[in-house]
């Protein structure tokens, strides 16, 4: 009994060090959507640009990413080349305006170049809302039956499409010359 | 005077904590219901705040249906379960039993039991202790009526 218990407080400070070890490498602010393997949530919006409107059924039949951004946030810009980049090497990506100006919307894709096949427009944030977004940038995969596989908050760097996004893709998008 | 700068002070504070923009209820019950909801959902955006706290623009949105949700009839259960299907568990401050909070809600059980009986031990060797040493006390005492001599 004794020989024990003189290395309980060691064998204490060695549980909480791995326990702070451990903390610290967890990223509190990497929170899954709520809504992973779920189909995404009905919408009806106006496309920017455009007099039509989309519903969730317009978007499948491939995976895709759906990029929500808008003018008032820096990051997106920061991302936005990046997104250019991987729309040329053949990757869908849809538009969520979110909570923008559609004038200024515009404007922005005339200037910085349209990475997204289409774009629709949440003015109010509600298919945000349902959809579990809470800020800009947030990009999402959908697979080809429009369920949402992955959610990433921030920008979209060659690093996250690597690590994160392109697993999803690499199935339906190697004819089309993607790395 | 330090006094009545004092006061300004702390009213100044309270205002600070106040959120933007206020609702009108058609019922005094159903604002007593919508500040308890506001306090006890939390802000997906700003991890550590609750949405009546925080500024961000999704609280804002969160305390806009909250209240419309509140106008239009719905129960307070209905209300999180819409947010926690949109925005995971992680907006309550009151997370519901599942396999994930088990140990949570457990714990304080689990940490009343083992605090009972360890005081229990503890003064089951006292008392055991206090026998034996009041014992030997009365064996002495006897040694010394009938030896005579204790030494």
């Amino acid at each position: 009994m004794q020989p024990f218990k003189r290395f309980l407080p060691l064998a204490a400070f060695l549980l909480l060090v791995v326990l702070l070890v451990r903390g610290l490498s967890l990223d509190p602010t990497e929170l899954p959507s709520a809504r992973l393997g779920n189909s995404l949530p009905d919408f009806n919006l106006p496309v920017l640009g455009e007099s039509g409107s989309r519903q969730a059924e317009d978007w499948g039949g491939e995976p895709a990413l759906i990029n929500v951004w808008a003018t008032w946030c820096f990051s997106c810009r920061v991302e936005h080349p990046y997104l250019l980049e991987l729309a040329q090497k053949g990757v869908t990506i849809y538009g969520l305006n979110y909570k923008d100006d559609p004038e200024k919307a515009l404007v922005w894709l005339n200037d910085l170049g349209n990475p997204y096949t289409e774009t629709v427009v949440d003015k109010d944030g509600s298919f945000g809302l349902d959809l579990g977004v809470y800020g800009a940038p947030e990009t999402y995969v959908i697979d080809a039956s429009s369920v949402v596989r992955h959610r990433h908050v921030g920008v979209v760097t060659e690093q996250v499409w690597n690590e994160q996004l392109s697993p999803y893709f690499e199935a339906g998008l190697t004819a089309g010359g993607l790395d | 005077m330090v006094r009545l700068l004092l006061c300004l002070m702390i009213f100044w504070s309270a205002q600070s904590l106040a959120v933007i923009e206020t609702y009108e209820f058609s019922t005094p019950d159903l604002e007593l219901r919508y500040k308890a909801l506001s306090q006890e959902l939390r802000c997906p955006k700003c991890q550590n705040q609750n949405i009546a706290d925080s500024n961000a623009p999704i609280s804002r949105d969160l305390r806009a249906i909250v209240h419309e949700q509140l106008e239009a009839g719905a129960t307070n259960e209905e209300i999180i379960i819409f947010l926690v299907d949109r925005y995971g568990e992680f907006v309550r401050y009151r997370p519901g039993m599942d396999s994930n909070t088990l140990w949570l809600w457990s714990a304080p059980l689990i940490l009343l039991v083992m605090a009972v009986a360890v005081v229990l031990t503890q003064i089951r060797k006292d008392r055991d202790r206090q026998t034996i040493s009041s014992n030997a006390e009365r064996a002495n005492r006897l040694r010394e009526k009938f030896d005579g001599d204790p030494s």
